[in-house]
């Protein structure tokens, strides 16, 4: 048996050796990736159309086909998401129905996003007659994202001490009162957060797209056009071997936009947390 | 005087354990009725059952009647909201919303639909001064409620709840958490508060009980034991257990 305070140390050095792995792996994932690709993005490539399959050229469509797909999956899974966990936490009682629903919730989590995007292709783009479109992948990532937003705002609602509610009802507030003016705002750091990381996650998502918006290459105009994410263009470059040097640029700007997105939503947080504590 | 609320043989219950049992008691208009008793004796229960916050738990069950003004409060389709405006309260931890003072005092008169800025303004300003809050807060109403020291945030609590222009006011423990300066400027805005409204205050503090009430209810057990003029019940008590409890040898 070790000493207590020699296990005390040993622990201490083994939990900052795991940090140290956790942080190396990834600065060296994004270093790579931006030495790679740094070199390749100008605004040409940023606002450029691909040519000859993207050997050339920028990735202006890729561009605009990710912010809106992810706009339109963030659109759809926010109310929906947000108003589930609102109803499974504020109106219903526990129950067994309830950890049902629950536990399924837990489970959507888990389904691989490739399944997502088969569900989406049958339902979307063949039944619905959506075709491949910025509608049908917008869509079903949406539904990807529904666990992951309804589980964290759940977390977040559940975590607003009670007397607040108590207090506001008692102020004769009524219970829909209650929740927007008093449970919400207390909420919705945690809230956001689950938001931001559905919208990383929308981005990064490329299963789901290929099966849904499929993979065409030009400007989408509409939300019925095709239209390729950056996920997905870096995809197709590496693995069919038509530009590494395009593909690593693409992952650069994907790396930059979450990185960017994450930041904003660190900024944002803390300014609701100032605000509502 | 005449009774603001008469409660008739009511019984509370969570699940099956009987947590108030055949209380029958009359609150009159613009008295301080003190509610003493040790602690699980079911005073604060029976506070929430005359603004019916108990319907917050969804295991209690009531049974027998509480009325206000005649009027049966747990009858269908009465207003939550509307009750809870005639019946307001002041819970013992003193919970200011996460905003400003300001917008904490006015948080219920806007629920009721009150908008007009200068409506606002002057209510902020009565309620705060019957709160003896005023003087210490007036040049920072607009800085966060949560700021304030807990003797200062229970004032706050206190005049919001005036805000709601309520009839009835309810206190449970509002003094637990406060050093002895902070609870006699409380219990001062009490003693001239009760002019204009009907008080019931849940007290673990006995001598707070003898300064400030008319009359004392002692609860013991979910029981009702005793009720009478503050007078009567800290010298001559009818009752052992209550005169057991006052002086001391319990509880």
């Amino acid at each position: 048996m070790l000493k207590p305070i020699l296990l005390e140390k040993l622990v201490k050095k083994i939990l900052f050796v795991g940090t140290a792995i956790t942080v190396f792996i990834l600065f060296f994932i994004i270093f790579y990736i931006l030495k790679n690709g740094l070199a390749v993005i100008d605004m040409e490539f940023l606002l450029s159309s691909p040519k000859d399959l993207g050997r050339a050229g920028g990735i202006f469509p890729c561009i605009v086909g990710t912010i809106v797909l992810s706009l339109i999956a963030i659109l759809i899974a926010t109310p929906l998401g947000v108003g589930a966990a609102i109803y499974l936490t504020e109106y219903t009682r526990k129950g067994r129905l309830i950890s049902i629903i629950r536990f399924f919730t837990e489970c959507l989590s888990g389904i691989p996003s490739i399944i997502f995007g088969l569900f989406g292709f049958v339902l979307f783009v063949v039944y619905l007659g959506f075709g491949w479109s910025i509608l049908s992948g917008g869509l079903t990532t949406a539904f990807m994202l529904l666990p992951t937003i309804i589980r964290t705002s759940e977390e977040a609602i559940k975590a607003v001490p009670d007397y607040y509610r108590e207090v506001s009802l008692s102020l004769g507030g009524t219970k829909w009162q209650t929740i927007v003016k008093v449970v919400l705002p207390s909420a919705l750091p945690g809230i956001a957060t689950g938001i931001i990381l559905g919208i990383a996650r929308s981005i990064e998502e490329t299963a789901v797209v290929i099966f849904t918006a499929g993979s065409v290459l030009h400007l989408p105009t509409s939300l019925f056009d095709s239209c390729r994410t950056m996920s997905v263009h870096f995809y197709i470059l590496a693995r069919e071997g038509i530009s590494m040097e395009n593909a690593y640029g693409t992952a650069a700007v994907l790396i930059i936009t979450i990185l960017l997105i994450n930041m904003f939503a660190y900024w944002l947080m803390h300014r609701l947390i100032a605000k509502y504590s | 005087m005449e009774d603001k609320i008469v409660v008739k043989n009511l019984n509370l219950y969570f699940d099956t354990l009987a947590v108030l049992r055949s209380i029958n008691l009359n609150i009159k208009a613009n008295e301080i009725l003190s509610i003493i008793g040790p602690a699980n004796s079911g005073k604060t229960s029976f506070l929430r059952t005359l603004n019916r916050l108990n319907d917050l738990i969804p295991t209690a069950r009531i049974t027998g009647e509480v009325l206000l003004d005649g009027l049966d409060i747990y009858k269908k389709d009465l207003s939550l909201p509307w009750l809870r405006r005639k019946v307001g309260m002041v819970f013992a931890l003193p919970v200011p919303l996460p905003r400003s003072i300001f917008e904490n005092i006015v948080y219920g008169p806007r629920l009721n639909g009150v908008t007009n800025k200068l409506r606002l303004e002057e209510l902020t300003e009565k309620t705060l001064k019957a709160a003896f809050l005023w003087d210490e807060v007036k040049d920072r109403l607009h800085t966060s409620g949560t700021k304030l020291s807990g003797g200062q945030q229970q004032r706050l609590c206190i005049a919001r709840t005036l805000a709601l222009e309520p009839e009835v006011i309810l206190l449970d423990e509002p003094c637990s958490g406060l050093d002895p300066l902070s609870t006699s400027k409380i219990e001062e805005a009490l003693y001239e508060l009760k002019k204009q409204y009907t008080i019931v205050l849940v007290t673990n503090n006995t001598k707070q009980a003898a300064r400030v009430g008319d009359n004392v209810a002692f609860f013991l057990m979910g029981d009702l034991i005793e009720y009478g003029s503050t007078e009567q019940i800290f010298t001559v008590p009818s009752d052992k257990r209550t005169e057991d409890y006052i002086t001391g040898r319990f509880g």
